[in-house]
């Protein structure tokens, strides 16, 4: 039986999920030049703040039908808060501070931020249940699960209307004025802060939604879920050439698609049938960054950083 | 000149210090409706800590700024809000935007717009959008690049970048517009076309206030010169005034010549290498030459 289909659609649906989380790596870098560290974890909050409307808030035997929606809004709550609070309390103090003090403070915060998750969330030290959408569609070549056909619309819906956003409204030609000169901006009358605050914003948004279609696709959550997707989102991030939007989207796609095919198939390579399964995903995925850095080190979509000054 | 002498802005005692460094030392300045100004001075005298304490990049250590009565606020992008437009030294166009992307960015203080209805695209939001596009279309069109309203910012030749950062800056409704060396770099000709230009805005009702090295543009242009030599207001008043007044010559030029053959073209060396243009009898051949 031919498995390619299948697996190009688990990497394509693995590649939104990391696009969505890279969208707030690559908005923040390009409007501040701040690589969030702590973005993997306000992905963890947003899929702990939808699954706290989910278990405690709503009634027992709810449908789906209302409560993803609802958990979608509690997740972005939370998301949000968590990142444009990380902005105003954390980053904007170093605003003017080396490069490197609020790279630490990222780090430092990630941590932080896993911890409290640890220790004060109920259950969160292990993986708690999220309920998920298992329900399974067979279209012939491929089989989807509800969560995944969520997962696709929420990602194609997302994106059309961030991109529409940044090229057509008034405040997304404000963002592009802001991340090509914020001083310049500053003096046509943009508020700067403002635009940093809803960068933020955004970011957290797009988490949140990334972190209910993981909960719904993998039917649990834990306070560690966000590092190695973090990770994962930062590298879809740098692989599309940071500072892009829709690099962010096509590097998780190539970045989920190149890892899921690789984990299927470099097994049948002769001689290589160790280096096959999922446990070796994360080698390719982190391979794929290298050999991208090494031949286009601006990334897929990225311009040269001369052309950007 | 016309009669009207209402004040657009008026800078009382203005003093900027940087630590023990004082940029600025109570400057009083005053910009009238339907004025042209133009403040000149030798590289360092000042005139761009100046102008940065009238755009609210810097809040004047002592002294007060008023934009028609009301204090400047201490944020740019309120300044801005408030009326004053400004360009810059060095060009700072959106590189990577469209020349008319670049005109509405300008209007962004004179636009309204929720984040929802941009993403719903109601009529009201289209209305707004095709207003604002509209203006900004008209300000393209009266500094001549209408027709280049799609290309890259970047892809401009010199003077038309020099052109769109002034239709930018229009483009916020300023009742007061500040010009930093808006001819730096140009040629005789395009020199005089933005001479036209300048005129042509403060018929329009815009006060103007131009920095600038090119004394022949400057007293071409302006109803009133202050000069500024190590942060101090040295003279203030019409051209022929400002042109005759020695302590300006010998601001520009260095002391009287001696007599000494040579000592003119070191001074002219000099008063160059400074950024300064020099005044002496070589300018004004060349210009005549036109």
């Amino acid at each position: 039986m031919n498995t390619l289909p299948q697996q190009l659609a688990n990497g394509l649906l693995l590649g939104s999920m990391y696009g969505l989380i890279a969208i707030g790596y690559t908005m923040v870098y390009g409007i501040v030049q701040l690589i969030n560290f702590a973005h993997g974890e306000i992905f963890m909050t947003g899929a702990f703040g939808a699954l706290t409307v989910y278990a405690y808030i709503l009634p027992h035997g709810t449908s789906m039908w209302a409560a993803v929606p609802l958990m979608l809004i509690g997740g972005a709550i939370v998301a949000v808060l968590v990142a444009v609070g990380a902005e105003r309390f954390a980053y904007r103090p170093l605003r003017q501070a080396p490069r490197l003090a609020p790279l630490i403070t990222a780090i430092g915060l990630s941590l932080a931020l896993q911890e409290v998750v640890r220790n004060f969330y109920p259950g969160a030290d292990k993986a708690r249940s999220f309920p998920s959408l298992d329900t399974t569609h067979d279209l012939g070549a491929v089989t989807i699960k509800d969560a995944d056909i969520f997962l696709i619309i929420a990602a194609i819906v997302c994106m059309s209307s961030l991109a529409y956003f940044v090229r057509k409204s008034r405040t997304g030609r404000a963002m592009q004025a802001t991340a090509q000169d914020p001083d310049t901006a500053q003096l046509m009358g943009i508020d700067t802060n403002r635009i940093i605050v809803i960068a933020f914003a955004i970011g957290g948004l797009f988490a949140a939604v990334a972190a209910v279609s993981y909960g719904l696709k993998y039917g649990n959550v834990d306070y560690r879920m966000g590092f190695l997707m973090g990770l994962k989102a930062f590298t879809a991030a740098v692989l599309g050439g940071i500072g892009n939007i829709y690099g962010a989207m096509l590097g998780g796609v190539v970045l989920g698609i190149a890892e899921t095919l690789a984990s299927a198939y470099i097994n049948n390579i002769p001689g290589m049938q160790q280096l096959g399964g999922q446990s070796w995903a994360n080698v390719w995925a982190f391979c794929l960054l290298i050999l991208v850095l090494l031949l286009r080190p601006q990334g897929l979509l990225g311009e040269r950083v001369a052309d950007r000054a | 000149m016309t009669t009207m002498t209402t004040p657009v802005l008026q800078a009382s005692g203005v003093t900027m210090r940087f630590g023990g460094l004082t940029a600025v030392r109570s400057v009083d300045f005053t910009v009238n409706t339907g004025e042209i100004v133009g403040l000149i001075g030798p590289n360092g005298a000042g005139k761009t800590t100046f102008f940065n304490c009238l755009t609210g990049l810097y809040v004047p250590t002592e002294g007060t700024v008023t934009y028609k009565g009301t204090v400047l606020p201490p944020k740019p992008h309120l300044v801005t809000k408030a009326g004053i437009a400004r360009t810059f030294q060095n060009i700072r166009l959106f590189a990577n935007m469209t020349v008319l992307e670049n005109v509405l960015v300008g209007r962004h203080t004179r636009t309204k717009e929720g984040l929802w209805s941009a993403l719903l695209r109601g009529p009201g939001f289209r209305k707004a959008e095709k207003a604002s596009e509209e203006r900004a279309m008209e300000l393209l069109d009266f500094v001549g690049l209408a027709a280049k309203r799609d290309h890259l910012a970047r892809n401009l030749p010199y003077g038309e970048q020099r052109k769109l950062e002034i239709a930018r800056a229009l483009a916020s409704e300023p009742g007061l517009l500040l010009l930093d060396e808006p001819t730096a770099g140009m040629n005789p000709q395009e020199t005089r076309a933005t001479e036209e230009l300048v005129f042509a805005i403060r018929d329009k009702g815009i006060a103007v206030l131009v920095i600038e090295h090119d004394m022949r543009f400057i007293f071409n242009l302006c109803d009133r010169v202050a000069v500024l030599v190590q942060g101090e207001k040295l003279v203030e008043g019409t051209s022929d005034v400002v042109q005759a007044d020695e302590r300006v010559v010998a601001a520009y030029l260095g002391e009287p010549f001696e007599g000494d053959p040579g000592t003119a073209e070191t001074a002219d060396v000099a008063a160059a290498e400074t950024g300064a243009a020099p005044q002496s009898s070589t300018t004004s051949t060349k210009g005549e030459a036109q």
